[in-house]
């Protein structure tokens, strides 16, 4: 079977985890239909978030979305969150085999 | 003498500071806070189903409207020194809402000196928690101006309320209460021995744990300033106090009354960090927990929990 590549980006989201349900809520009401959430320990420029109890638990929410979309979402991000909390956000691209799913 | 507990936290104090590699899985704390909760709610609602419930309206009366006002009392000191607005608000919802693990280690003390409590105190627990919050977020919303030409963004109180009164800690508690009071005694029997017998030796090592955590924020203590020290070890005492006159007043038991100094005096550090989060996003966040978990968590483990049950024993000798 051939493999037929396609260019989608990977839009990483590095937050609080409480704003888990917010953006996971922004990114499906913007259109995504592949995200996934993991939680992750490490730092920022606010300090040291070890997730070692509840309010210091960190989350990274990957998309993979057209570009547009991911620009849209990062936007987004960026104007109701970044203000008030640590928030990183960052694109590359990938190739995935099935567009449509994106 | 210093409860065993209290031995197993300050090791873990000590681990930190020392910079050992020591950690907990973050699944064990977990399993060991749900535990907790459980158990604590379960012990009350066993004795619940032993009285008449409406007997107890003016003590769930009496703590909420506690939990309300300790926030509003320690608002204008905290601006006194100097805090933010944001910074204040967030920090005195802390310290109305409570900590459960403080009322654990203190009703451990009172058990370990024979000292009778009302069995039901879980209930106290569950009620006090979300008044302070609810009190934090509306001095926030009443003090904090929003940035020129910015909107004000209107509190989502459906999610709060919702995070608040479903979160885990209410809900465990609650729902220990509520089968402890179903069950009742016989029907708690067959689950008495992972549930009740174990609950100190399991409070030891979540104190372990939370040692750590503590010791991580006792470390930071430089950052905030004198603010944060100054709230962090001189509110307790005072709430203390205050909760004590609200217990005598009650006309509760020598236990009752240091179990709601304790209350008043404790700060949450579960529920609090969470919803002050959501609901005050410019508040510093690391500021409140420093005071919470940092200070006022191993003061009153230390010294604040002896402290009040000497002054609830003088109170209602």
């Amino acid at each position: 079977m051939k493999i037929i590549k396609h260019s989608k980006t990977l839009l990483v989201v590095v937050a609080e985890a409480v704003l888990e349900r917010d953006l996971v809520r922004d990114v499906r009401a913007r259109g995504a239909q592949v995200w996934t959430v993991a939680e992750v320990h490490g730092a920022a420029r606010e300090g040291v978030r070890e997730g070692a109890w509840e309010a210091d638990r960190t989350i990274e929410l990957k998309v993979i979305c057209d570009p547009s979309l991911a620009d849209d979402i990062a936007a987004h991000v960026l104007s109701a969150y970044a203000r008030d909390f640590s928030v990183v956000i960052y694109f590359s691209e990938v190739a995935v085999l099935r567009p449509d799913r994106f | 003498m210093i409860d065993v507990v209290v031995l197993f936290f300050l090791l873990g104090v000590f681990a930190r500071l020392a910079q050992s590699d020591l950690r907990l899985p973050e699944a064990l704390y977990e399993t060991l806070s749900i535990y907790l909760l459980l158990a604590i709610g379960l012990k009350g609602g066993i004795e619940l189903s032993k009285q008449p419930v409406a007997e107890l309206a003016p003590q769930v009366a009496a703590g909420m409207a506690l939990g309300f006002v300790i926030p509003l009392a320690l608002f204008p000191v905290a601006r006194s020194l100097r805090l933010g607005a944001a910074d204040a608000a967030a920090l005195v919802a802390h310290y109305g809402s409570v900590s459960v693990v403080t009322f654990a280690v203190a009703t451990a003390a009172l058990a370990r000196q024979g000292i009778p409590y009302e069995s039901h105190a879980a209930l106290w627990v569950a009620v006090m928690e979300a008044p302070g919050l609810v009190a934090g977020i509306l001095l926030a919303r009443w003090a904090v101006r929003p940035e020129s030409g910015a909107d004000r963004v209107p509190t989502r109180w459906g999610t709060l309320v919702h995070d608040v009164m479903l979160g885990k800690s209410v809900l465990l508690l609650m729902g220990g209460l509520a089968i402890g009071a179903v069950a009742g005694e016989a029907g708690t029997a067959p689950i008495k021995a992972v549930f009740i017998d174990p609950f100190k030796g399991v409070l030891a090592l979540f104190l372990l744990e939370l040692g750590l955590v503590a010791g991580a924020r006792l470390a930071e203590m430089k950052r905030y300033g004198l603010a944060v020290l100054v709230i962090g070890l001189g509110a307790p005492p005072v709430l203390g106090l205050a909760g004590a006159g609200v217990g005598l007043a009650l006309g509760l038991s020598t236990g009752g009354v240091a179990l709601f100094a304790t209350l008043a005096a404790s700060a949450s550090y579960i529920a609090a960090p969470t919803a002050m989060r959501i609901a005050v996003p410019q508040a510093n966040a690391a500021l409140s927990i420093t005071a919470a978990l940092g200070i006022t968590f191993p003061f009153n483990l230390v010294l604040g929990i002896p402290l009040y049950i000497k002054l609830a024993q003088v109170l209602t000798a």
